[in-house]
């Protein structure tokens, strides 16, 4: 198959939240883009017709902030591996933290990624720069070079600012050249060396808690300074109700504010570490069921724009210690679909607005071009089928992380087809 | 399991006072003058508290649980319903009496020899049992028994008590391994 | 789904690794057969035959020369032998984990392992990972538990009350940071006593501390008003100043037991404290020498019920092969 096979794709539902699109709809793709919508354009010859009847087509999906491990960690994980997991998740675009080793804070880091990902082909990678050099947290990274190499918005990940001059500096810094900031704003003294909700689970293990007080008091003052220096802010893997409470009120006078929360805290809360699982070790924890809830009710009703998976893959081995000496987060390329259609099947969100939160919502955030299905756009595509049920298994996944909590969860709603730049990079084995 | 009355109360106390004379005899015959008694837990307890009062001994009863002396630990673990064992005088240089109720394999008898010798180095040990049946499978035999029925060797027979004191027989019971 | 770690399918001990979990049969189990033990070292040869043959390896994480000695002693009693395996914070640092160290040690063919180590959970994790015949005992993990601890301590209640029900027990001090507090509380409410209180001020207790089922209190003196038995904790030395107390003074003022104090509990209550205590920090002289404290028999029976737990714990495991 080459890049410019023409593919038609029919008698699917065509679902693409851009455009509010939501009918039985053909597709027709070529030359990597997507040529129309409907009817076939002129002496348009189809090398590949692709049956989706009774399955949804959506545009790719748009993962925000993920850990590729590469470079610096390829024994958690590759840009090849987790391109291939996204793939098979029906992601077609990664846009990955700057927490590598180097750190994304010189457009050299960033370049090597993007030759690298590239060359696999599976997905297309995105960067978030580091805000700071070295992600030090006291000098500003060289953002106007980022940004010209091609880094979509910057960010400390989860590292520590110095302070909060720095943090203003750096927020006003980005704002000059409207760069988008991801926040993953977290006191780091409240959490001190905290690996659970401090709540009745931690106090009954006797495991350090991290007060819900570390992400509220981090995003107040993340929202002030936003208010003060006019940045773009997005506030990355929310995991408390009051910070959404927070966010929403904020949002009434900041229309450029936005957040989204990882599909795991949607589904998990403090009482899974029960038994001391690792798996459910993540970072912000896994709150109340009265968090859980509300971070339900904020996706549906609007204040949180994006969901994601906060992919974190890793090699068994940092899994397999003590609790709190195990590494946080769960590799969820793979589970960031079927867990959202979950959702709609719950009842949180209507299917439209599910697609959106994985697809036009994200690429809103990060201003791109992309997430949505639009003659001349990339021919970015997910087709899934959403009565198919199965079991998802850790030992089957795709990414060089098996680390998961959801090994064994029965799901409705799987992943049939993945196009990137119009050609199939999935497509399971009949 | 069908289980049926083999002895009644004052037939055993009758047994009992028979043992008794054959003790003294023993112990007589023998020079081992100032007995102690002890008996293992539970039956064996029984049988020592009327042979000592049988015996005019007025010192207090030494009671053994061989619970943590068992050959079987691997086999069945711990006995959750172990006793502490009591040995209310010193052992060292004492010709005991050792009574039980039943003797089989004698594997019991074993581990409470064992035990005993934890306390201190008697000067002699004397066995007496209620009942002795056949089932040996070390070499140890009772100095004075109080009857020897014949049983068959998928009967069980057990003391219960202590008042009235009575002795079962059961059907089907595979008892061998029992120490 | 969740299954019970520490029992066997016939819902016998087969590790000891917290106390959440068990009903009160299984701690009565333990009181009982430790009592057994504790009429030992009344006789000539003060051991038993029980374990004859088995290795139990003490495997410490964390340094601690008397719990480790009293397992020692409850593991030669019962006439097992013993390896000490003292793994300071340099084998980790060295890249080995903490599984590696595992199977190193089991290659020792060991039947047990009593683990103490840092982490909250590390015995958990230690158990899910040794092989299928290895019993551990958590001998201190974290905050989270010190089972065998928390059983002495009620096999000493027990000893000088007899039923727990009637009781009302008060814990006083560093709640948060006792794996004991945390052992004590849920021993306690499973032998249905009628009231635990935790004593302490907000910096030292845990955020839920009510779930565990206590009733909280901030004043010293109003807490032991008609306690029947009242449990002192150790307040670590890096507790002492910066951001949780002002001080070692100020602490004692507020939470130290002194004899005065004692007078609000009721006449016969008894004082204990887990060791090694800090005089005029948690608790005066006059009361750990006193007449109601019962400190030292704590240390005593603890060797007792270190023997009831082992030898129950290797005996579930003959259990489960037999079946």
């Amino acid at each position: 198959m080459t890049e410019t096979a023409n593919i038609h794709i029919r008698g699917g539902r065509l679902l693409d939240p851009a455009s509010g699109t939501d009918e039985e709809l053909d597709l027709f793709l070529g030359e990597g883009r997507v040529l129309a919508i409907g009817e076939a354009p002129a002496g348009f010859q189809a090398h590949q017709v692709i049956d989706a009847s009774g399955q949804v087509v959506c545009p790719g999906l748009i993962d925000l902030g993920v850990y590729l491990r590469e470079p610096g960690f390829e024994h958690k994980a590759t840009i090849a591996s987790e391109t291939r997991a996204a793939a098979r998740g029906g992601i077609t675009t990664l846009v990955c933290m700057p927490e590598t080793d180097p750190v994304i804070d010189t457009p050299a880091t960033w370049e090597l990624i993007r030759r690298r990902a590239k060359a696999c082909g599976n997905a297309r990678v995105l960067a978030v720069g580091a805000l700071t050099q070295r992600l030090a947290g006291e000098q500003l990274a060289e953002m106007a070079a980022l940004k010209a190499a091609g880094c979509v918005a910057v960010s400390n990940g989860r590292h520590r600012l110095a302070n909060t001059l720095v943090a203003r500096r750096a927020m006003e810094y980005a704002s000059t050249f409207d760069l988008p900031l991801v926040l993953c704003s977290e006191d780091p003294h409240l959490k001190a060396n905290g690996c659970v909700h401090e709540g009745a689970i931690a106090t009954r293990l006797g495991l350090p808690g991290i007060p819900s007080a570390a992400e509220t008091v981090a995003v107040a003052r993340d929202l002030a300074l936003t208010e003060h220096t006019g940045s773009r802010s997005h506030f990355h893997t929310l995991s408390t109700g009051r910070a959404i409470e927070m966010i929403a009120q904020a949002r009434r006078g900041n229309r450029r504010l936005s957040a989204d929360v990882a599909i795991h805290q949607l589904f998990l809360q403090e009482s899974d570490v029960d038994g001391f699982r690792a798996e459910c070790h993540v970072d912000p924890p896994l709150r109340t069921l009265g968090d859980r809830d509300r971070l339900r009710q904020a996706l549906g009703e609007g204040h949180i724009d994006v969901i994601c998976s906060d992919h974190q893959p890793h090699e068994a081995d940092a899994k397999r210690e003590p609790f709190p000496a195990t590494a946080p987060g769960i590799s969820g390329l793979e589970t960031l679909l079927p867990l959202t259609l979950r959702l709609v099947e719950e009842g949180v969100l209507t299917l439209p607005h599910a697609i959106a939160c994985l697809t036009a919502n994200p690429a809103a955030v990060l201003n791109l071009p992309l997430g949505r299905l639009e003659p001349g756009g990339s021919a970015d595509v997910c087709i899934f089928d959403p009565e198919a049920v199965w079991e998802f298994s850790a030992e089957k996944m795709a990414s060089a992380g098996r680390n998961t909590p959801f090994d064994g969860w029965e799901f409705r709603g799987r992943v049939t087809c993945t196009l990137f730049e119009g050609r199939i990079t999935y497509r399971p084995e009949t | 399991m069908s289980t049926r009355i083999f002895l009644q109360h004052e037939a055993i106390l009758d047994l009992i006072q028979g043992m008794a004379r054959l003790t003294r005899q023993q112990l007589e015959e023998r020079g081992f003058h100032q007995p102690a008694i002890i008996g293992i837990h539970t039956g064996g307890v029984w049988v020592a508290q009327e042979l000592k009062r049988q015996l005019g001994i007025a010192e207090p009863l030494g009671e053994l649980d061989i619970s943590f002396y068992r050959d079987d630990f691997t086999r069945i673990g711990m006995n959750p319903q172990v006793k502490p064992s009591r040995i209310p005088f010193e052992v060292e240089d004492r010709h005991i009496v050792l009574v039980d109720d039943v003797i089989q394999s004698c594997r019991t008898i074993r581990a409470a020899m064992n035990e005993i010798f934890d306390f201190g180095r008697p000067a002699s040990i004397l066995l007496v049992t209620l009942i002795e049946r056949s089932g040996r499978e070390l070499p140890i035999q009772p100095d004075v028994s109080g009857l020897q029925p014949p049983l068959a060797d998928e009967e069980h027979i057990r003391l219960e008590g202590p008042d009235p004191l009575e002795l079962r027989i059961s059907g089907q019971a595979s008892a061998r391994n029992t120490p | 789904m969740k299954h019970d770690l520490q029992l066997n399918q016939a819902g016998e001990l087969r590790h000891f690794l917290t106390i959440e979990g068990l009903r009160r049969p299984h701690l009565e189990q333990i009181l009982d057969i430790a009592e057994s033990f504790a009429a030992l070292p009344g006789r000539q040869v003060k051991k038993v035959p029980l374990l004859r043959g088995r290795i139990i390896t003490n495997l410490f994480f964390e340094n601690s020369t008397r719990t480790r000695t009293t397992f020692e002693l409850a593991a030669k009693l019962l006439s097992a032998d013993v390896i000490n395996f003292n793994v300071g914070v340099s084998a980790t640092s060295k890249g080995e984990t903490l599984l590696d160290t595992l199977r190193n040690l089991e290659a020792m063919h060991s039947d047990m392992f009593v683990v103490r180590h840092s982490h909250s959970g590390a015995a958990h994790f230690i158990a899910r990972h040794v092989n299928p015949g290895v019993s551990v005992i958590n001998a201190g993990d974290g905050w989270h538990a010190h089972p065998t601890q928390a059983v002495l301590d009620m096999f000493t209640i027990r000893k000088h009350k007899g039923d727990f029900t009637p009781l009302r027990v008060a814990i006083v001090g560093d709640i948060q940071h006792s794996r004991v507090a945390r052992s004590q509380i849920m021993a306690l409410n499973t032998l249905g006593v009628t009231e635990v209180r935790v004593i302490a001020p907000c910096t030292l207790l845990p955020a839920e501390a009510r779930s565990l089922g206590v009733h909280v209190y901030h004043d010293l003196e109003t807490g032991l008003e008609e306690v029947d038995v009242v449990i002192m904790l150790r307040l670590q030395r890096e507790r002492m100043d910066g951001a949780l107390l002002p001080s070692a003074h100020e602490y004692f003022q507020l939470y130290g037991l002194t004899e005065k104090r004692l007078q609000r509990a009721r006449p016969d209550a008894i004082v204990m404290h887990p060791g090694p205590i800090n005089r005029g920090v948690e608790i005066a002289s006059e009361v750990a020498d006193g007449s109601r404290s019962v400190i030292l028999q704590q240390v005593s029976y603890g060797i007792a019920v270190r023997m009831a737990v082992m030898s129950l714990t290797l005996g579930a495991r003959a259990g489960e092969q037999r079946g």
